[in-house]
């Protein structure tokens, strides 16, 4: 119990770091990143630091999908957890059931803050390293993510339904299948691949490396991963975006334009 | 190789959307249907999400059919007189088709609604066409039968506003056409698609146009209704992705071509026979999906950032 709360008590300067690099990411989060170091690890004086290959993830017209490398060190013994997530989404889920013969949408559930995109990696599998509530508390796995239900519907048809957004979310591969790996090199260095896919949306993504010991989480630290649109692209979605009926336009003449040019090598043949 | 689509978020191989632009174009070169009821479901079955789907399909829709009508123009098989009548009825009707979605919506089971419709709608069209072409067929096996008379009058010849239509040899009410416009007008908001799946048939058995008009005239106002339907979606919901529309339509172009000449090869009751069982295709694919328990009764929708 008393190691739980003390817990919480760590994990509240965690988290307080969390919002600011959400505050501040419009203005840049380059100081606010400073600001984490200083606050997070050193404060408990187990320090774990890590760092992302990049902090950018440009989608351009060929973009695929990427992954990144995230790698760091640790000052003592102790496993790694990492997780990436990317900005919240409202989700609603809709139950088919059966009425005459006839499959009918007739009960649908909403969440508010449901990750865009979720990661999750460890170095040994979590329930032997962290306790459950320690694992909730910082959302740590696809089963820890404390979605909010909006709408009074029963807690287990809710299970049901959360149960569902999952499984869509991984067919999307936006959540994982299963908690990947964090490799250590030696005793205090580790690493770990992050797979973004093609359809990964854009915004400005958490990444977390938690030190964890005993079952508790002893340090942390929060780096913060970009995905953004680039090129073309990027002008495309922001035209739609700030001029939509400027875009209409467009669209409909150069989809005219194209459909005339096409049928041009008639009048030669 | 992949291209990212902006708006759809989502990579896909450039060669699966070229041929399916091609397919569909080639569906609207022979029969003058845009094709709409087959790019939307395509294209979400490869990953693109159903709103952006259904949005870019109408703007693919409107080059396919600029470059249809131009080709049909050529040969002199578009009835401009008639188009514009349509399109008269067509544009009332659509905004009337808006309002009746909105009021659906509200109530609930807008999806199943539109299915029945459809289903409905397609497996009644289809069958009757059915049985007409098959007779033509017959008939034209037979020797020493009469010809037919152009076509048969009944009560809607009695209809007042009578106009002449040179290019479809025809002397109607404009009221036909227009309340033929209309209910396509309203179906294509409804549905989400141009409407040549209903209007093709109607024209050749309500209005009794001559088949070869059929298509070219057909198109000429899906281009408007779907421009209307691309600027709506680009407006209120943002969710017209101009690159995909493009990559779409340099395969329908393509395919378009490819049909029409295939078409124009074609006789008239061959033409309908096809498109007869394609209706009924696609009204018997409609009706599986209602009733066959779906993989996974779960869906989600995204409702916000």
């Amino acid at each position: 119990m008393s190691r739980s709360s003390a817990s919480r008590g760590r994990g509240s300067q965690i988290l307080g770091s969390l919002s600011c690099t959400l505050m501040d990411q419009a203005k840049g989060w380059g100081s606010c990143f400073a600001a984490l170091i200083l606050l997070s690890a050193p404060a408990h004086g187990e320090a774990v630091v890590a760092d992302l290959t990049s902090h950018l993830i440009a989608i351009t017209t060929g973009f695929t999908g990427a992954s990144v490398v995230l790698f760091g060190a640790i000052d003592g013994p102790g496993d790694v957890a990492v997780v990436a997530r990317g900005p919240d989404r409202e989700i609603t889920v809709r139950q088919k059931s059966r009425i005459a013969g006839i499959w009918v949408n007739s009960r649908e559930m909403t969440f508010a803050n449901v990750p865009s995109f979720y990661f999750v990696a460890a170095s040994r599998p979590l329930d032997e390293i962290i306790s459950p509530a320690t694992a909730a508390f910082y959302r740590l796995g696809v089963g820890n993510l404390q979605l909010k239900r909006e709408g009074a519907v029963p807690p287990q048809v809710g299970d049901e339904f959360v149960t569902a957004l999952v499984r869509q979310q991984q067919r999307a591969r936006l959540f994982p299948d299963s908690v990947s790996k964090v490799d250590f090199v030696g005793e205090r260095l580790f690493r770990t691949t992050i797979e973004f896919p093609s359809n990964v949306p854009v915004g400005t993504y958490l990444v977390q490396v938690f030190l964890i010991r005993d079952k508790d989480v002893v340090g942390g630290q929060t780096t913060p991963l970009v995905v953004s649109k680039v090129g073309i692209g990027a002008d495309v979605f922001g035209l739609a975006g700030r001029r939509p009926a400027l875009y209409g336009a467009i669209a409909v003449l150069t989809a005219m334009v194209a459909g005339w040019l096409a049928s041009l090598p008639f009048r030669s043949a | 190789m992949d291209i990212y689509l902006p708006i759809a978020e989502v990579s896909v191989d450039v060669f699966v959307l070229l041929g399916l632009g091609g397919a569909v174009g080639f569906l609207t070169g022979v029969f003058g249907v845009g094709g709409g009821f087959l790019v939307t479901p395509l294209l979400i079955f490869i990953g693109v999400p159903p709103t952006v789907a259904v949005a870019s399909s109408a703007n693919q829709l409107v080059g396919a059919s600029v470059s249809g009508v131009l080709v049909h123009w050529r040969r002199g098989n578009v009835d401009f007189k008639m188009g514009y009548v349509l399109l008269v009825g067509g544009l009332a009707g659509s905004a009337f088709g808006v309002w009746l979605f909105t009021l659906l919506k509200r109530l609930g089971q807008i999806e199943l609604t539109i299915s029945l419709c459809y289903v409905v709608l397609l497996g009644t069209l289809g069958t009757l066409m059915m049985v007409e072409s098959v007779y033509a067929q017959l008939r034209r096996h037979r020797p020493g039968v009469r010809r037919r008379k152009l076509h048969q009058h009944n009560w809607m010849h009695g209809l007042p506003l009578k106009a002449r239509f040179r290019r479809s040899k025809l002397y109607i009410s404009t009221l036909l056409p227009i309340g033929l416009g209309f209910v396509v007008g309203v179906f294509s908001a409804i549905l989400g698609v141009g409407g040549g799946f209903i209007m093709v048939p109607a024209m050749i058995y309500m209005l009794g146009m001559p088949t070869a008009v059929v298509p070219g005239t057909s198109l000429l106002q899906i281009i408007f209704v779907a421009a209307n339907v691309t600027l709506l979606q680009a407006y209120t919901n943002r969710t017209v992705d101009a690159v995909l529309a493009l990559v779409l339509l340099v395969g329908g172009v393509i395919g378009a071509r490819i049909g029409s000449r295939f078409g124009t090869r074609l006789r008239g009751d061959q033409l309908r026979l096809l498109l007869a069982l394609m209706v009924l295709a696609v009204a018997a694919k409609l009706a599986f999906d209602l009733t066959v328990h779906p993989a996974d009764p779960y869906s989600i929708v995204v409702d916000k950032t």
